[in-house]
C-alpha cells in the first residue's frame, strides 16, 4: 500500500487536478448512493410518505419554496433530490453490471478469437465490426423495442452493444502477446490453453481494459438515461435519473424546470467526473492514446 | 565588404539556450561562441546530446518552449538574430538561413507533393510567378540529382527512397539561394553507400552557390571529408576548435582525441578501436571544474577546481583544456 | 478501380443483408404481430385467416424468404397505423432529419476544428485546458436534458426560439426543405445545437490529439525552417494530417447523429424519420421500424463507402484496394 502511495501513478494523480475533481465527483456518488436514502426522511417510492399537497413545489431558495424538500418536489409531492439519490442507485446500478457482463463477455470472445484464430476469429470480428459500424443507442434502442422495457432487458440491451469495444482490444493484444516468446514457450512445454490464457495472456491484455471500462460506465449511464428517456429503458415504477427528466420534461412547458433539470445536473456530474478520470487514467497508463 | 579578407557572414558570441524542465534547466548551450565567414564550411561535433543541434535551432529561432535562449548574440552580417523579432526572422529562414534536417523519412510532408513543397519556399520568399517558380524547381531537382524532374515534382514523399527524399530536402534548402545552410546529421540517416552521395552533392551546391554551411555531426569522418573549419562541443561549451586538417592530425583537447580515436578508419595505427569511457554526465547539474574531467586520461586535482577557458594552442588550435595534448603525444 | 468497386458492393450488401436477418430475427421472435392487425375482439377464426394472409402460418425460413424479396422488390409492407406503405411514411420524412443532421455536422465541424487546432497547438495554455474541459463536459451531458435546458430558456423563459416543430418549407424537386426560410432557421437551430454538442466534442478532441501527434513531427519544424508562418504550418502543414484519424470518425460521427436524431426530433417534435420510429416503435408499428431500420443500415454502408474514398483523396499513400 505504502507502494501505491509513493508510486509515480499516485505522483501525478496528486498533481492532476481534473483526476483529483473527477475522482472526488465519483467519489460523492458512491457515497450518496450506499448512505444517501439513509439521510433523506422520505421514501419517494412509498406512496403512504407523499402528500399531493406538497405537489410541485419550487426549489427552497425560490418564491414558495419549502425547506423540507431544497430541490422542490414533482405532481407526487415526491421530493426532488430524494428522487434523485435514489434514481442515482438505479442509474449506476445499470451502469456497473452492464460494465462488468460487457467486460466478462467481451475479453473472453476477444481471448478465445484472438488465441485460437480461424473461423472462430472470422465470426466473432465480422459481427463486431457489423455491430460498430452502428451507433450503440441505435442498437440498444431497437434491442429494446423488441424486447420490452425492465432493469434486467437494459442490461442486455447494454451489455449486447457494449463488449464488442473489449473483444476487439482483447483480441489485438492476445495476437501480440501469443507471438512472444514466453508464451510460446509455454506452449511448447505443453501446458494447456486454458492455463497459458489464465496464467500469461490474460494479466497482460487487462491494463487497457481499465480505461475502456471506467468510461464505459459513464457511456452506459448515458445511453440508459436515454432509452428511459424515450420510454424504452426502465419500468415507471423503477425510475432511474433518466426517467426522471422525461417526468420533468411533460411539466418543463409550464414553467416547473426544476423536476427535470436537477436530475440532469446528477447525471452531468456522475459522467462528468467518470470522464475526468478516466481521462487521467488514460493518459497514464497508455500514453500512446493521448 | 570588399577589402576585408574574410567578412564574417555569421559570428555566434557566447549563445546560451537552456531548457526548463521540471527536472531541473537543461544547459544544452552554455556559452558557445564561433565565426563562420562567407564560402566556408564549418563542422559542429560532439556526442549525442552535447548540444549541437540546439546551436542550429537557436541560429533559426527555432527552440521550442521549454527551451530559451537566455543570452548571447548571434549575428547574421552584424544583425542580431536573437533580438529579431518573428517576423523577421521568418524572412530569414529559409531565404537567408536554410536547414537540412536528419531524418528524410520525416521532414517532408507526407500530404503535400514534392513540388508543391519545393515551391512553398520560393512563394514565400520571392515574387516570381508560378511558371518560373516551377521552372526554377524542375533545375534544382535536376542539380540535386533527381531525373525526370518535371513528372517527380508530382509525386510524393513516400515514393521516394531516403536518399532521394534527402537530396529533395536539399534542393529545398537550396532553392531560395541561402547565405548559410545548417546541415544537422544529414546523412546519419542513410545507408553508407548513399551517405558520400549526398555529401559530395552538397558539397558540390554549396560551392556553386557560395554558401556557408554549418554541418552539424557526430562523425569526425564525415567532418574531416566536408569542413574548413571544425568546433568541438562538449556538454554545451566549445572545448576545441581550429581549422580541419591540424584540428584531425593533432588535436589539443583529450575529448578530440578520444573521438578521433574512435573513428574506425582515422585510427589505423590502432588494432582496437578506443572508446572514450565513461558517459556524457547528467547536464542538469554538471560538476565543478572541468566537464570531462571523469573521463580524461589526463585529469588532475586542477581540473576538479577550475574550469578551463578556451585558449590558443598551437597553430590555429583552441581548447579548453588545462593539460592540452602535444602533436605525436598520445592521450 | 471497378474491381473495386466491386468489391465494396459486394461488402455493402453483405451488410445489408445481415442487418436484414437480424432485424427480421428479432421481430418474428418478440410478440405477435398478429394481434396488430386484428380487431380486439377478434374470433379465432379471424386470427388465422389474417395469420395466413400476413403468411405468420409458414415456416420461419418461408417467412424470411418472403420477407427478403419484398425488401428486395422495394415492398415494405404498409404501416399497421397510418395505413400507407411504409417506405413512403419514412421518405416523407427523410428530408428533415437530414437537414438537422447536416446543420448539426456544419456546427459540430465549425466549432470543433479552430478549437481543436488551437488546443493541440498550445497544449499548456489556459484557454486550452478551459477548451478541453469543455469538451469533456460536452461528452459528459445527456443531449435530451441539453435540449430540454435549451428549451426551457429559450423558448418557454426568453421566448426567443419556437420549441418545436420545423416551420416553413420551401418545396424543391418534391423535397420540403426547412433551410431556405427565416422561420426554418429559427426552428432548427435549437434542434441543431442540441444534435451537435457531443459530435463536436468528440471532434473537437480528436483534432486536438491529431494536431499534438502531428506537432511532435519533423516536417511541421521543418515547414517552419523553411520560413512558413505559424498559421500556415498549423493549418497547411499541420491541420490535413492531423483530420486523417478525425475522417476515420466522421462516418460514425455522422452515424450516431442520425441515431440521436431520434431523440433530438422527439424532444423538438421535429417532424423527421428519428421521431416517427420512436412513435412506430410505441405503436410496434413494425413495418415502419424495419424500413427505417434498412435505411439506416443503407445509409451507414454509404457513408462508410464515402470515408473510405475520402481517405484516399486526402493520403495520397492509400490506394483503394
Amino acid at each position: 500500500m505504502t507502494a501505491f502511495f509513493q508510486s509515480e501513478f499516485f505522483y501525478n494523480y496528486r498533481r492532476s487536478s481534473s483526476a483529483m475533481i473527477g475522482s472526488a465527483l465519483m467519489a460523492s456518488f458512491a457515497l450518496a448512493v450506499l448512505v444517501g436514502p439513509f439521510l433523506v426522511s422520505q421514501n419517494p417510492y412509498d406512496i403512504a410518505a407523499l402528500d399531493l399537497m406538497d405537489s410541485y413545489k419550487p426549489p427552497f431558495w425560490l418564491e414558495g419554496g419549502d425547506p423540507r424538500f431544497w430541490l422542490g418536489t414533482d405532481g407526487q409531492g415526491r421530493d426532488v433530490w430524494a428522487s434523485i439519490l435514489y434514481g442515482a442507485r438505479i442509474s449506476l446500478f445499470i451502469g456497473l453490471v452492464a460494465m462488468v457482463a460487457s467486460c466478462a463477455i467481451g475479453t473472453l470472445l476477444g481471448l478465445v478469437a484472438g488465441f485460437y484464430g480461424g473461423l472462430v476469429d472470422s465470426v466473432i470480428m465480422r459481427i463486431a465490426d457489423i455491430q460498430l459500424s452502428f451507433p450503440s443507442i441505435l442498437i440498444a434502442l431497437f434491442l429494446m423495442s423488441a424486447v420490452g422495457t425492465g432493469i434486467d432487458k437494459v442490461l442486455i440491451a447494454l451489455t449486447a452493444v457494449g463488449w464488442v469495444v473489449y473483444a476487439r482490444t482483447v483480441r489485438g493484444s492476445t495476437l501480440s502477446e501469443i507471438e512472444k516468446e514466453y508464451v510460446q514457450a509455454a506452449r511448447v512445454a505443453g501446458l494447456p490453453n486454458s492455463k497459458i490464457i489464465r496464467k500469461h495472456v490474460l494479466p497482460n491484455v487487462l491494463t487497457p481494459l481499465i480505461v475502456i471500462a471506467t468510461i464505459q460506465v459513464g457511456t452506459f449511464v448515458l445511453i440508459e438515461a436515454s432509452l428511459s428517456f424515450l420510454g424504452v429503458g426502465v419500468p415507471i415504477t423503477q425510475p432511474s435519473l433518466g426517467l426522471l427528466i422525461k417526468n420533468g420534461f411533460d411539466v418543463l412547458f409550464s414553467g416547473l424546470w426544476w423536476t427535470s433539470v436537477f436530475p440532469g445536473v446528477a447525471i452531468m456530474m456522475l459522467v462528468f467526473g467518470i470522464n475526468l478520470f478516466g481521462d487521467f487514467l488514460r493518459d497514464e497508463l497508455n500514453p500512446r492514446l493521448k | 565588404m570588399a577589402g576585408k579578407a574574410q567578412p564574417k557572414l555569421l559570428e555566434v558570441r557566447d549563445l546560451r539556450t537552456y531548457f526548463h524542465t521540471f527536472a531541473g534547466t537543461v544547459r544544452a548551450v552554455n556559452g558557445v561562441s564561433f565565426d563562420i565567414a562567407a564560402g566556408e564550411v564549418m563542422g559542429l561535433v560532439g556526442e549525442s546530446g552535447g548540444g549541437k543541434s540546439v546551436v542550429g535551432f537557436s541560429i533559426l529561432g527555432l527552440i521550442d518552449s521549454p527551451g530559451k535562449i537566455e543570452g548571447g548574440e548571434i549575428r547574421l552580417n552584424g544583425e542580431d538574430l536573437v533580438k529579431a523579432g518573428e517576423a523577421r526572422l521568418r524572412e530569414i529562414r529559409g531565404r537567408e538561413i536554410s536547414m537540412v534536417f536528419q531524418d528524410p523519412m520525416t521532414s517532408l510532408n507526407p500530404l503535400h507533393s514534392i513540388g508543391r513543397q519545393m515551391d512553398e519556399v520560393l512563394r514565400l520568399h520571392s515574387d516570381l510567378d508560378v511558371k518560373t517558380r516551377h521552372a526554377a524547381c524542375v533545375e534544382m531537382l535536376e542539380n540535386v540529382g533527381i531525373s525526370r524532374a518535371e513528372e517527380r515534382l508530382k509525386a510524393y514523399p513516400h515514393q521516394f527512397s531516403g536518399g532521394m527524399r534527402q537530396r529533395v530536402v536539399i534542393a529545398i534548402a537550396l532553392l531560395a539561394r541561402p547565405r548559410l545552410i545548417i546541415a544537422d546529421e544529414p546523412t546519419t540517416a542513410l545507408d553508407v553507400t548513399i551517405q558520400s552521395q549526398i555529401l559530395k552533392l552538397m558539397r558540390r551546391q554549396i560551392a556553386k552557390k557560395g554558401a556557408s554551411m554549418i554541418l552539424v555531426t557526430h562523425d569526425l569522418a564525415v567532418v574531416s571529408e566536408m569542413a574548413n573549419h571544425i568546433t568541438v562541443l562538449y556538454c554545451g561549451n566549445v572545448v576545441e576548435r581550429g581549422r580541419t586538417r591540424e584540428l584531425i592530425e593533432a588535436p589539443a583537447h583529450p575529448y578530440t582525441r578520444g573521438l578521433i580515436d574512435s573513428i574506425p578508419d582515422l585510427s589505423n595505427r590502432h588494432e582496437r578501436l578506443q572508446q572514450i569511457p565513461g558517459t556524457v554526465p547528467d547536464i542538469r547539474n554538471l560538476p565543478k571544474g572541468c566537464n570531462f574531467r571523469d573521463r580524461c586520461p589526463r585529469a588532475q586535482a586542477l581540473c576538479g577546481e577550475v574550469e578551463p577557458s578556451l585558449t590558443a594552442q598551437r597553430g590555429s588550435l583552441s581548447a579548453a583544456c588545462h593539460f592540452p595534448l602535444r602533436p605525436g603525444k598520445r592521450a | 478501380m471497378f474491381g473495386y468497386l466491386l468489391k465494396r458492393m459486394i461488402q455493402m450488401s453483405l451488410v445489408l443483408w445481415v442487418v436484414s436477418v437480424i432485424v427480421f430475427l428479432m421481430m418474428s421472435f418478440t410478440g405477435d404481430p398478429v394481434f396488430m392487425v386484428v380487431p380486439i375482439d377478434a374470433t379465432d377464426a379471424e386470427i388465422a385467416q389474417a395469420r395466413r394472409i400476413l403468411g405468420l402460418d409458414q415456416s420461419v425460413l418461408v417467412q424470411y424468404w418472403r420477407f427478403i424479396s419484398s425488401l428486395v422488390q422495394g415492398d415494405f409492407g404498409n404501416s399497421y397505423v397510418f395505413r400507407q406503405p411504409a417506405l413512403k411514411l419514412i421518405l416523407e420524412r427523410l428530408p428533415a432529419t437530414v437537414e438537422m443532421v447536416l446543420v448539426a455536422m456544419a456546427l459540430a465541424l465549425v466549432v470543433a476544428i479552430p478549437l481543436g487546432v488551437y488546443a493541440g497547438a498550445n497544449p499548456n495554455s489556459r484557454i486550452s485546458r478551459i477548451i478541453m474541459a469543455g469538451s469533456l463536459l460536452g461528452i459528459s451531458l445527456p443531449g435530451f436534458w441539453v435540449g430540454m435546458v435549451l428549451i426551457f430558456l429559450f423558448a418557454v423563459h426568453w421566448g426567443i426560439f419556437p420549441s418545436s416543430g420545423r416551420g416553413d418549407t420551401v418545396e424543391i424537386f418534391g423535397l420540403r426543405i426547412s433551410l431556405l426560410t427565416a422561420d426554418g432557421w429559427r426552428h432548427i437551430i435549437l434542434p441543431a445545437l442540441t444534435l451537435s454538442l457531443a459530435t463536436m466534442a468528440i471532434l473537437l478532441r480528436m483534432t486536438r490529439a491529431g494536431m499534438m501527434e502531428v506537432g511532435r513531427q519533423d516536417f511541421m519544424k521543418f515547414a517552419r525552417a523553411k520560413g512558413a508562418t505559424r498559421r500556415d504550418v498549423l493549418y497547411k502543414h499541420g491541420l490535413k494530417n492531423a483530420l486523417i484519424p478525425v475522417i476515420t470518425i466522421f462516418g460514425l460521427q455522422l452515424g450516431d447523429l442520425i441515431a440521436f436524431a431520434t431523440i433530438t426530433e422527439t424532444i423538438f417534435s421535429w417532424p423527421g424519420m428519428g421521431k416517427l420510429l420512436i412513435d412506430s416503435i410505441y405503436r410496434a408499428d413494425r413495418p415502419v421500424i424495419v424500413v427505417y431500420l434498412m435505411l439506416v443500415a443503407l445509409i451507414f454502408v454509404v457513408i462508410n463507402f464515402l470515408v473510405d474514398i475520402v481517405y484516399t483523396l486526402i493520403d495520397p499513400r492509400i490506394a483503394l484496394k
